[in-house]
Protein backbone atom coordinates (compact mmCIF):
# COMPACT_ATOMS: atom_id res chain seq x y z
CA UNK A 1 0.00 0.00 0.00
CA UNK A 2 1.39 3.28 -0.72
CA UNK A 3 1.23 6.22 1.73
CA UNK A 4 -0.82 9.25 0.03
CA UNK A 5 -0.26 13.08 0.35
CA UNK A 6 -2.67 15.95 0.12
CA UNK A 7 -1.01 18.61 -2.34
CA UNK A 8 -4.19 20.93 -2.86
CA UNK A 9 -7.12 22.31 -1.34
CA UNK A 10 -10.27 24.73 -2.28
CA UNK A 11 -12.87 25.93 -0.84
CA UNK A 12 -15.87 28.35 -1.43
CA UNK A 13 -17.46 30.21 0.60
CA UNK A 14 -19.91 28.59 2.47
CA UNK A 15 -23.63 30.32 3.04
CA UNK A 16 -26.74 31.06 1.46
CA UNK A 17 -25.59 31.70 -1.84
CA UNK A 18 -28.93 32.01 -4.13
CA UNK A 19 -26.31 33.03 -7.29
CA UNK A 20 -24.86 30.36 -7.05
CA UNK A 21 -25.50 26.99 -8.55
CA UNK A 22 -24.55 23.32 -7.74
CA UNK A 23 -22.18 23.15 -10.98
CA UNK A 24 -20.83 26.95 -9.81
CA UNK A 25 -20.02 25.59 -6.60
CA UNK A 26 -18.46 22.67 -7.17
CA UNK A 27 -16.40 23.82 -10.03
CA UNK A 28 -15.10 27.04 -8.37
CA UNK A 29 -13.68 24.46 -5.37
CA UNK A 30 -12.09 22.14 -7.53
CA UNK A 31 -10.26 24.61 -9.53
CA UNK A 32 -8.97 26.23 -6.54
CA UNK A 33 -7.36 22.87 -5.26
CA UNK A 34 -5.93 22.68 -8.97
CA UNK A 35 -4.55 25.44 -8.86
CA UNK A 36 -3.49 25.44 -4.85
CA UNK A 37 -1.71 21.83 -6.44
CA UNK A 38 0.08 23.31 -9.10
CA UNK A 39 -1.60 20.23 -11.34
CA UNK A 40 -3.05 20.26 -14.79
CA UNK A 41 -5.54 19.13 -15.31
CA UNK A 42 -4.64 16.42 -17.93
CA UNK A 43 -2.91 14.85 -14.73
CA UNK A 44 -5.83 14.00 -13.21
CA UNK A 45 -6.64 10.16 -13.22
CA UNK A 46 -10.31 10.13 -11.48
CA UNK A 47 -12.87 12.38 -10.04
CA UNK A 48 -14.74 11.24 -6.49
CA UNK A 49 -17.56 13.66 -5.24
CA UNK A 50 -19.80 13.41 -2.01
CA UNK A 51 -23.14 14.61 -1.56
CA UNK A 52 -25.48 13.46 -0.25
CA UNK A 53 -29.00 14.37 -2.06
CA UNK A 54 -28.52 16.57 -5.18
CA UNK A 55 -31.81 14.16 -5.82
CA UNK A 56 -34.08 15.99 -3.47
CA UNK A 57 -32.28 19.21 -2.99
CA UNK A 58 -32.02 19.94 -6.88
CA UNK A 59 -33.83 17.24 -8.94
CA UNK A 60 -30.13 16.16 -9.91
CA UNK A 61 -28.40 12.75 -9.84
CA UNK A 62 -26.22 11.45 -11.32
CA UNK A 63 -23.77 13.71 -10.41
CA UNK A 64 -20.43 12.32 -10.69
CA UNK A 65 -21.15 12.63 -14.34
CA UNK A 66 -22.18 16.12 -13.76
CA UNK A 67 -18.94 16.81 -12.17
CA UNK A 68 -16.44 16.20 -14.61
CA UNK A 69 -18.80 17.80 -17.34
CA UNK A 70 -19.04 21.15 -15.38
CA UNK A 71 -15.30 21.14 -13.96
CA UNK A 72 -14.17 20.67 -17.99
CA UNK A 73 -12.98 17.63 -17.66
CA UNK A 74 -15.23 15.71 -19.95
CA UNK A 75 -12.74 15.63 -23.16
CA UNK A 76 -10.58 13.25 -21.02
CA UNK A 77 -13.34 10.86 -19.86
CA UNK A 78 -12.10 9.73 -16.55
CA UNK A 79 -13.98 8.34 -14.35
CA UNK A 80 -15.93 10.39 -12.36
CA UNK A 81 -17.83 8.42 -9.06
CA UNK A 82 -20.68 10.03 -6.37
CA UNK A 83 -20.09 8.64 -3.18
CA UNK A 84 -23.31 8.84 -0.84
CA UNK A 85 -22.92 8.73 2.63
CA UNK A 86 -25.32 11.23 4.16
CA UNK A 87 -23.55 14.09 6.09
CA UNK A 88 -20.60 11.87 6.22
CA UNK A 89 -20.57 11.78 2.11
CA UNK A 90 -17.67 13.35 1.82
CA UNK A 91 -15.42 11.70 4.14
CA UNK A 92 -16.41 8.88 2.48
CA UNK A 93 -15.62 9.97 -1.10
CA UNK A 94 -12.30 11.20 0.73
CA UNK A 95 -11.42 7.47 1.97
CA UNK A 96 -12.39 6.10 -1.31
CA UNK A 97 -10.17 8.55 -3.24
CA UNK A 98 -7.51 7.39 -0.59
CA UNK A 99 -7.90 3.48 -1.18
CA UNK A 100 -7.88 4.08 -5.09
CA UNK A 101 -4.53 6.06 -4.44
CA UNK A 102 -2.88 4.09 -1.58
CA UNK A 103 -3.75 0.60 -3.98
CA UNK A 104 -1.82 2.04 -7.00
CA UNK A 105 -5.28 2.10 -9.25
CA UNK A 106 -4.61 6.21 -9.73
CA UNK A 107 -1.87 9.09 -9.27
CA UNK A 108 -3.82 12.01 -8.91
CA UNK A 109 -7.47 12.43 -7.68
CA UNK A 110 -9.47 15.16 -7.21
CA UNK A 111 -12.26 14.50 -4.25
CA UNK A 112 -14.99 17.08 -3.96
CA UNK A 113 -17.98 17.45 -1.81
CA UNK A 114 -20.65 19.84 -2.69
CA UNK A 115 -24.38 20.09 -1.25
CA UNK A 116 -26.46 23.33 -2.80
CA UNK A 117 -29.56 23.14 -0.14
CA UNK A 118 -31.44 26.11 -0.28
CA UNK A 119 -33.01 25.82 -3.93
CA UNK A 120 -35.56 24.21 -1.54
CA UNK A 121 -37.66 25.56 1.09
CA UNK A 122 -36.59 25.19 4.83
CA UNK A 123 -39.69 22.70 5.52
CA UNK A 124 -38.56 20.22 2.24
CA UNK A 125 -34.93 20.69 3.55
CA UNK A 126 -35.96 19.47 6.79
CA UNK A 127 -37.93 16.48 4.96
CA UNK A 128 -34.85 15.70 3.05
CA UNK A 129 -32.12 15.98 6.22
CA UNK A 130 -34.60 13.65 7.50
CA UNK A 131 -33.58 10.87 5.28
CA UNK A 132 -30.56 9.94 6.76
CA UNK A 133 -32.89 8.36 9.42
CA UNK A 134 -34.89 5.42 8.99
CA UNK A 135 -37.62 6.23 7.26
CA UNK A 136 -40.20 3.53 7.62
CA UNK A 137 -39.47 3.60 12.15
CA UNK A 138 -38.15 7.03 12.80
CA UNK A 139 -39.11 9.62 10.29
CA UNK A 140 -42.53 7.83 9.62
CA UNK A 141 -43.45 8.60 12.98
CA UNK A 142 -42.86 12.09 12.83
CA UNK A 143 -39.23 12.50 14.27
CA UNK A 144 -36.90 14.84 12.63
CA UNK A 145 -33.15 14.80 12.15
CA UNK A 146 -32.53 17.38 14.76
CA UNK A 147 -35.42 14.81 17.33
CA UNK A 148 -32.72 12.08 16.98
CA UNK A 149 -29.93 14.66 18.27
CA UNK A 150 -32.24 16.03 20.96
CA UNK A 151 -32.63 12.22 22.28
CA UNK A 152 -29.27 11.62 22.52
CA UNK A 153 -28.64 15.13 24.54
CA UNK A 154 -31.44 14.13 27.03
CA UNK A 155 -30.25 10.80 27.91
CA UNK A 156 -26.55 12.16 28.09
CA UNK A 157 -27.70 15.21 30.68
CA UNK A 158 -29.88 12.41 32.62
CA UNK A 159 -26.86 9.82 32.31
CA UNK A 160 -23.63 12.30 33.13
CA UNK A 161 -25.14 15.51 34.50
CA UNK A 162 -24.14 17.23 31.14
CA UNK A 163 -26.31 20.54 31.33
CA UNK A 164 -27.68 22.52 29.02
CA UNK A 165 -25.44 25.47 29.56
CA UNK A 166 -22.80 23.42 28.63
CA UNK A 167 -23.89 22.45 25.54
CA UNK A 168 -24.82 26.05 24.85
CA UNK A 169 -20.72 26.68 24.96
CA UNK A 170 -20.28 24.59 22.16
CA UNK A 171 -22.28 26.44 19.76
CA UNK A 172 -20.79 29.83 21.72
CA UNK A 173 -17.20 28.66 20.85
CA UNK A 174 -17.79 27.38 17.37
CA UNK A 175 -19.52 31.24 16.76
CA UNK A 176 -15.99 33.05 18.13
CA UNK A 177 -13.80 30.61 15.87
CA UNK A 178 -15.71 31.43 12.70
CA UNK A 179 -15.55 35.00 13.15
CA UNK A 180 -11.49 34.22 11.96
CA UNK A 181 -12.99 32.13 9.10
CA UNK A 182 -13.76 34.42 6.11
CA UNK A 183 -15.08 31.22 4.39
CA UNK A 184 -17.92 30.81 7.33
CA UNK A 185 -21.18 30.89 6.78
CA UNK A 186 -21.61 33.18 10.56
CA UNK A 187 -19.65 35.96 11.53
CA UNK A 188 -21.68 36.31 15.30
CA UNK A 189 -20.31 36.50 18.51
CA UNK A 190 -23.27 34.55 20.55
CA UNK A 191 -23.63 34.25 23.45
CA UNK A 192 -24.70 31.16 25.95
CA UNK A 193 -28.02 33.18 26.98
CA UNK A 194 -28.55 33.65 23.24
CA UNK A 195 -28.33 30.24 22.61
CA UNK A 196 -30.55 29.26 25.62
CA UNK A 197 -32.93 31.98 24.72
CA UNK A 198 -33.42 30.53 21.42
CA UNK A 199 -36.33 29.37 20.13
CA UNK A 200 -36.59 25.47 20.79
CA UNK A 201 -36.55 23.08 17.52
CA UNK A 202 -36.81 19.24 19.48
CA UNK A 203 -36.09 19.97 23.25
CA UNK A 204 -33.36 20.38 24.86
CA UNK A 205 -32.34 21.81 21.72
CA UNK A 206 -32.75 25.25 20.20
CA UNK A 207 -32.05 27.29 17.25
CA UNK A 208 -28.72 28.22 18.11
CA UNK A 209 -27.92 24.32 19.00
CA UNK A 210 -28.25 23.51 15.21
CA UNK A 211 -26.16 23.94 12.08
CA UNK A 212 -27.76 25.78 9.70
CA UNK A 213 -28.96 25.23 6.30
CA UNK A 214 -25.85 25.92 3.77
CA UNK A 215 -25.08 26.22 -0.02
CA UNK A 216 -20.63 25.61 -0.23
CA UNK A 217 -18.52 23.42 -2.25
CA UNK A 218 -14.56 22.17 -0.65
CA UNK A 219 -12.02 19.94 -3.23
CA UNK A 220 -8.67 18.18 -2.39
CA UNK A 221 -6.00 17.05 -4.59
CA UNK A 222 -4.60 13.53 -3.51
CA UNK A 223 -1.53 12.05 -4.84
CA UNK A 224 1.22 9.38 -3.63
CA UNK A 225 3.69 10.59 -1.21
CA UNK A 226 5.90 9.74 -2.85
CA UNK A 227 5.22 12.42 -6.16
CA UNK A 228 4.29 15.00 -3.76
CA UNK A 229 7.77 16.75 -3.59
CA UNK A 230 7.21 17.41 -6.88
CA UNK A 231 4.40 19.80 -6.17
CA UNK A 232 4.58 21.48 -3.23
CA UNK A 233 7.36 22.12 0.14
CA UNK A 234 4.19 21.78 2.55
CA UNK A 235 3.75 18.24 2.49
CA UNK A 236 0.52 16.96 4.22
CA UNK A 237 0.01 13.23 4.32
CA UNK A 238 -3.03 10.81 5.32
CA UNK A 239 -1.45 9.10 8.15
CA UNK A 240 -4.50 6.85 8.79
CA UNK A 241 -8.10 6.48 7.36
CA UNK A 242 -10.88 4.85 9.47
CA UNK A 243 -14.66 4.26 8.32
CA UNK A 244 -17.45 2.76 10.56
CA UNK A 245 -20.89 1.80 10.41
CA UNK A 246 -23.72 1.51 13.39
CA UNK A 247 -27.36 0.67 13.24
CA UNK A 248 -29.55 3.27 10.90
CA UNK A 249 -32.05 4.01 13.83
CA UNK A 250 -30.98 5.72 17.23
CA UNK A 251 -33.63 3.28 18.40
CA UNK A 252 -31.45 0.13 17.20
CA UNK A 253 -28.56 0.71 20.08
CA UNK A 254 -27.96 -0.54 23.73
CA UNK A 255 -26.05 2.52 24.53
CA UNK A 256 -28.04 5.92 23.12
CA UNK A 257 -24.69 8.08 24.45
CA UNK A 258 -21.80 6.61 22.09
CA UNK A 259 -21.61 6.79 18.74
CA UNK A 260 -19.40 3.29 17.62
CA UNK A 261 -18.74 4.05 14.52
CA UNK A 262 -16.51 6.95 16.00
CA UNK A 263 -14.94 4.25 17.92
CA UNK A 264 -14.11 1.94 15.69
CA UNK A 265 -13.26 4.57 12.76
CA UNK A 266 -11.01 6.31 15.02
CA UNK A 267 -9.47 3.64 16.79
CA UNK A 268 -8.57 2.05 12.92
CA UNK A 269 -7.07 5.45 12.03
CA UNK A 270 -5.15 6.09 15.21
CA UNK A 271 -3.75 2.55 14.72
CA UNK A 272 -2.82 3.29 11.22
CA UNK A 273 -0.74 6.70 12.37
CA UNK A 274 0.61 4.90 15.61
CA UNK A 275 -0.75 8.00 17.33
CA UNK A 276 -2.56 8.16 20.28
CA UNK A 277 -5.59 10.46 21.03
CA UNK A 278 -3.44 12.93 23.15
CA UNK A 279 -1.05 12.96 19.82
CA UNK A 280 -3.49 15.29 18.11
CA UNK A 281 -2.99 19.16 17.99
CA UNK A 282 -6.38 19.96 16.38
CA UNK A 283 -9.22 18.34 15.58
CA UNK A 284 -12.43 19.20 13.19
CA UNK A 285 -14.59 16.91 14.52
CA UNK A 286 -19.12 16.48 13.34
CA UNK A 287 -21.29 19.10 15.25
CA UNK A 288 -24.31 19.16 13.16
CA UNK A 289 -25.88 19.93 16.51
CA UNK A 290 -23.85 21.31 20.17
CA UNK A 291 -24.78 17.86 21.55
CA UNK A 292 -22.51 15.84 18.82
CA UNK A 293 -19.82 17.80 19.64
CA UNK A 294 -19.79 16.59 22.88
CA UNK A 295 -19.82 12.73 21.80
CA UNK A 296 -17.70 13.46 19.19
CA UNK A 297 -14.65 14.28 21.90
CA UNK A 298 -15.55 11.47 24.38
CA UNK A 299 -15.86 8.73 21.31
CA UNK A 300 -12.98 9.64 19.74
CA UNK A 301 -11.03 9.19 23.02
CA UNK A 302 -10.23 13.52 24.15
CA UNK A 303 -11.94 12.76 27.44
CA UNK A 304 -13.42 9.81 29.17
CA UNK A 305 -17.21 9.59 28.32
CA UNK A 306 -19.54 11.65 30.33
CA UNK A 307 -16.76 14.57 30.57
CA UNK A 308 -17.35 15.89 26.91
CA UNK A 309 -19.52 18.78 28.36
CA UNK A 310 -17.31 19.73 31.12
CA UNK A 311 -14.48 19.78 28.61
CA UNK A 312 -16.21 21.98 26.62
CA UNK A 313 -16.95 24.62 29.80
CA UNK A 314 -13.22 23.99 31.31
CA UNK A 315 -11.80 25.35 27.74
CA UNK A 316 -10.38 21.71 26.68
CA UNK A 317 -11.35 22.59 22.82
CA UNK A 318 -10.99 26.44 22.87
CA UNK A 319 -8.67 27.28 20.41
CA UNK A 320 -5.82 28.11 22.97
CA UNK A 321 -6.91 24.41 24.83
CA UNK A 322 -5.20 21.77 25.12
CA UNK A 323 -7.01 20.18 21.97
CA UNK A 324 -8.76 22.85 20.00
CA UNK A 325 -11.46 21.45 18.31
CA UNK A 326 -13.53 23.29 15.19
CA UNK A 327 -10.85 26.03 14.80
CA UNK A 328 -12.55 26.80 11.11
CA UNK A 329 -16.26 27.18 13.29
CA UNK A 330 -17.65 24.15 12.94
CA UNK A 331 -20.71 22.97 11.06
CA UNK A 332 -22.17 25.11 13.63
CA UNK A 333 -20.85 28.48 12.80
CA UNK A 334 -18.39 27.49 9.65
CA UNK A 335 -21.99 25.98 8.34
CA UNK A 336 -23.35 22.74 6.95
CA UNK A 337 -23.47 22.03 3.32
CA UNK A 338 -24.09 18.18 3.67
CA UNK A 339 -21.51 16.04 0.95
CA UNK A 340 -19.42 19.27 1.43
CA UNK A 341 -18.44 19.10 5.18
CA UNK A 342 -16.72 16.09 5.46
CA UNK A 343 -14.09 17.28 2.41
CA UNK A 344 -14.02 20.93 4.16
CA UNK A 345 -12.66 19.61 7.56
CA UNK A 346 -10.24 17.65 6.35
CA UNK A 347 -9.15 21.32 3.79
CA UNK A 348 -9.11 23.03 7.26
CA UNK A 349 -6.82 20.78 8.74
CA UNK A 350 -4.60 21.13 5.90
CA UNK A 351 -4.35 24.48 6.32
CA UNK A 352 -3.60 24.33 9.71
CA UNK A 353 -1.10 21.82 9.30
CA UNK A 354 0.85 23.94 6.20
CA UNK A 355 0.46 26.90 8.68
CA UNK A 356 -1.79 28.65 6.39
CA UNK A 357 -4.65 29.21 8.56
CA UNK A 358 -4.20 32.97 9.18
CA UNK A 359 -5.77 34.09 12.21
CA UNK A 360 -6.91 31.53 13.57
CA UNK A 361 -3.66 28.93 13.10
CA UNK A 362 -2.95 26.86 16.12
CA UNK A 363 0.43 27.33 17.28
CA UNK A 364 2.97 24.45 15.68
CA UNK A 365 0.00 21.95 14.87
CA UNK A 366 1.63 18.92 13.27
CA UNK A 367 -0.87 16.10 13.56
CA UNK A 368 -4.40 17.19 12.91
CA UNK A 369 -7.85 14.55 13.13
CA UNK A 370 -10.95 15.08 10.85
CA UNK A 371 -14.41 13.71 12.01
CA UNK A 372 -17.11 13.04 9.51
CA UNK A 373 -20.82 11.66 10.94
CA UNK A 374 -23.79 10.51 8.55
CA UNK A 375 -27.21 10.45 10.10
CA UNK A 376 -27.33 9.98 13.88
CA UNK A 377 -24.16 7.99 13.91
CA UNK A 378 -24.72 5.06 11.15
CA UNK A 379 -22.10 6.13 9.22
CA UNK A 380 -18.52 7.57 10.19
CA UNK A 381 -15.07 8.39 8.88
CA UNK A 382 -12.20 9.63 10.79
CA UNK A 383 -9.04 10.65 9.09
CA UNK A 384 -5.48 11.58 10.90
CA UNK A 385 -3.24 13.95 8.67
CA UNK A 386 -0.03 14.53 9.36
CA UNK A 387 2.77 17.67 8.35
CA UNK A 388 5.24 15.74 7.11
CA UNK B 1 -43.00 11.66 1.72
CA UNK B 2 -45.45 11.72 -1.57
CA UNK B 3 -46.12 10.48 -4.50
CA UNK B 4 -46.03 6.63 -3.20
CA UNK B 5 -47.70 3.69 -4.12
CA UNK B 6 -50.04 2.31 -1.26
CA UNK B 7 -48.33 -0.72 -0.92
CA UNK B 8 -45.35 0.67 0.38
CA UNK B 9 -47.52 1.05 3.71
CA UNK B 10 -49.83 -1.36 3.23
CA UNK B 11 -46.75 -4.01 3.33
CA UNK B 12 -45.61 -2.71 6.91
CA UNK B 13 -49.81 -3.11 8.33
CA UNK B 14 -49.00 -6.23 10.62
CA UNK B 15 -46.13 -4.27 12.06
CA UNK B 16 -47.35 -0.85 12.23
CA UNK B 17 -51.00 -2.13 13.26
CA UNK B 18 -50.30 -5.02 15.99
CA UNK B 19 -46.56 -4.68 16.63
CA UNK B 20 -45.54 -7.97 15.07
CA UNK B 21 -41.69 -8.68 15.14
CA UNK B 22 -39.69 -11.34 14.80
CA UNK B 23 -38.25 -14.15 17.00
CA UNK B 24 -35.16 -15.64 15.96
CA UNK B 25 -35.66 -19.46 16.89
CA UNK B 26 -32.06 -20.38 17.51
CA UNK B 27 -31.28 -17.64 20.03
CA UNK B 28 -34.71 -16.32 21.00
CA UNK B 29 -33.42 -12.80 20.53
CA UNK B 30 -36.64 -10.98 19.38
CA UNK B 31 -36.86 -7.98 17.16
CA UNK B 32 -38.41 -5.01 15.88
CA UNK B 33 -39.07 -4.06 13.31
CA UNK B 34 -38.98 -7.40 11.72
CA UNK B 35 -35.49 -8.97 10.51
CA UNK B 36 -34.53 -11.58 8.32
CA UNK B 37 -31.96 -13.00 9.82
CA UNK B 38 -30.68 -12.68 13.11
CA UNK B 39 -27.36 -10.58 13.70
CA UNK B 40 -25.92 -12.75 16.18
CA UNK B 41 -27.03 -16.39 14.85
CA UNK B 42 -26.66 -15.15 10.94
CA UNK B 43 -26.64 -17.94 9.29
CA UNK B 44 -28.07 -20.39 11.72
CA UNK B 45 -31.05 -18.26 11.69
CA UNK B 46 -32.48 -18.24 8.05
CA UNK B 47 -35.83 -19.95 7.53
CA UNK B 48 -35.84 -19.86 11.48
CA UNK B 49 -36.94 -16.71 12.26
CA UNK B 50 -40.79 -16.53 13.59
CA UNK B 51 -43.32 -13.65 14.08
CA UNK B 52 -44.21 -13.09 17.26
CA UNK B 53 -46.77 -10.11 18.24
CA UNK B 54 -45.52 -7.77 21.31
CA UNK B 55 -46.67 -6.98 24.30
CA UNK B 56 -47.09 -3.02 23.53
CA UNK B 57 -45.82 -2.20 26.99
CA UNK B 58 -41.99 -0.55 27.59
CA UNK B 59 -40.51 2.37 29.44
CA UNK B 60 -38.90 5.61 27.91
CA UNK B 61 -35.78 5.43 27.29
CA UNK B 62 -34.94 9.13 25.92
CA UNK B 63 -37.64 11.93 24.59
CA UNK B 64 -37.71 15.12 22.65
CA UNK B 65 -40.58 17.48 22.45
CA UNK B 66 -40.59 18.64 18.53
CA UNK B 67 -41.70 22.19 18.16
CA UNK B 68 -40.08 22.10 14.40
CA UNK B 69 -41.87 19.41 12.64
CA UNK B 70 -41.69 18.03 9.36
CA UNK B 71 -44.55 18.89 7.35
CA UNK B 72 -46.98 16.39 7.14
CA UNK B 73 -46.99 17.43 11.25
CA UNK B 74 -47.38 20.84 11.29
CA UNK B 75 -50.90 20.67 12.47
CA UNK B 76 -49.63 18.29 15.88
CA UNK B 77 -46.80 20.38 16.86
CA UNK B 78 -45.66 20.82 19.70
CA UNK B 79 -45.60 16.73 19.71
CA UNK B 80 -43.51 14.17 21.90
CA UNK B 81 -41.29 11.54 20.20
CA UNK B 82 -39.08 8.98 22.29
CA UNK B 83 -37.25 5.80 22.34
CA UNK B 84 -39.33 3.20 24.14
CA UNK B 85 -37.89 0.08 25.73
CA UNK B 86 -40.15 -2.48 25.36
CA UNK B 87 -40.52 -5.49 27.92
CA UNK B 88 -39.47 -7.65 25.79
CA UNK B 89 -36.08 -5.44 25.03
CA UNK B 90 -36.74 -4.29 21.97
CA UNK B 91 -36.62 -0.21 21.09
CA UNK B 92 -39.07 1.14 19.05
CA UNK B 93 -39.48 5.12 18.60
CA UNK B 94 -43.00 6.57 18.66
CA UNK B 95 -44.91 9.80 19.41
CA UNK B 96 -46.49 9.84 23.26
CA UNK B 97 -49.55 10.87 23.18
CA UNK B 98 -52.20 11.06 25.82
CA UNK B 99 -50.72 13.33 28.55
CA UNK B 100 -49.30 16.89 29.45
CA UNK B 101 -45.86 16.91 27.39
CA UNK B 102 -44.36 18.69 30.84
CA UNK B 103 -45.12 15.19 32.65
CA UNK B 104 -42.88 12.64 30.41
CA UNK B 105 -39.63 11.87 32.04
CA UNK B 106 -36.88 8.88 31.76
CA UNK B 107 -38.05 5.95 32.82
CA UNK B 108 -41.80 6.82 32.43
CA UNK B 109 -44.03 3.23 32.06
CA UNK B 110 -46.24 3.60 28.39
CA UNK B 111 -48.43 1.15 26.23
CA UNK B 112 -49.17 1.07 22.77
CA UNK B 113 -51.86 2.43 21.65
CA UNK B 114 -53.71 2.23 17.84
CA UNK B 115 -53.62 5.76 15.79
CA UNK B 116 -53.67 8.05 12.73
CA UNK B 117 -50.00 8.83 11.97
CA UNK B 118 -50.57 10.48 8.60
CA UNK B 119 -51.92 11.23 5.25
CA UNK B 120 -51.57 11.64 1.68
CA UNK B 121 -53.71 15.09 2.34
CA UNK B 122 -57.81 15.89 1.65
CA UNK B 123 -57.77 12.94 -1.25
CA UNK B 124 -54.89 10.59 -0.34
CA UNK B 125 -54.41 7.46 1.76
CA UNK B 126 -54.25 7.64 6.17
CA UNK B 127 -51.43 6.29 7.30
CA UNK B 128 -52.24 4.16 10.49
CA UNK B 129 -49.91 2.81 13.63
CA UNK B 130 -49.15 2.53 17.12
CA UNK B 131 -47.94 5.25 19.74
CA UNK B 132 -47.30 5.33 23.18
CA UNK B 133 -49.17 6.83 26.00
CA UNK B 134 -48.27 6.91 29.54
CA UNK B 135 -49.71 3.42 31.69
CA UNK B 136 -50.94 5.32 34.70
CA UNK B 137 -53.19 7.77 32.60
CA UNK B 138 -54.58 4.60 30.64
CA UNK B 139 -55.72 3.12 33.85
CA UNK B 140 -57.16 6.46 35.79
CA UNK B 141 -59.19 6.44 32.55
CA UNK B 142 -61.33 3.18 33.91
Amino acid sequence: MREVAIIGVGLTKFGELWDKSFRQLITEAGTKAILDAGIRGSEIDALYVGSMSPGRFIGQEHVGALVADSSGLTVMHIPATRIESACASGGMALRHAYIAVAAGIHDIVIVGGVEKMTDVVGSEATNILAMAADQEWEAFFGVTFPALYAMIARRHMYEYGTTREQLAMVAVKNHENALLNPNAQFHRKITVEDVINSPPVATPLNLLDCSPISDGAAALVLCPLEKAKEYTDKIVKIAGSGQATDSLALHGREDICTFMSTVRASREAYKQAGIQPKDVDVAEVHDCFTIAEILAIEDLGFVKKGEGGKAVEEGLTARDGEIPVNPSGGLKAKGHPVGATGVAQVAEIVLQLRGEAEKRQIPDARIGLAHNIGGSGASCTVHILEAV
Amino acid sequence: MGGEAVSRFWREIPQRYNLIGTKCKVCNRIYFPQREVCPFCRRKSIGKMEEVKLSGRGKIVTYTIIHVPPKKFEGQAPYAVAVVELEEGVRVTSQIVDCNLDKIKIGMEVEATFRRIQDDGWTGAIYYGYKFRPVEKHEDKK
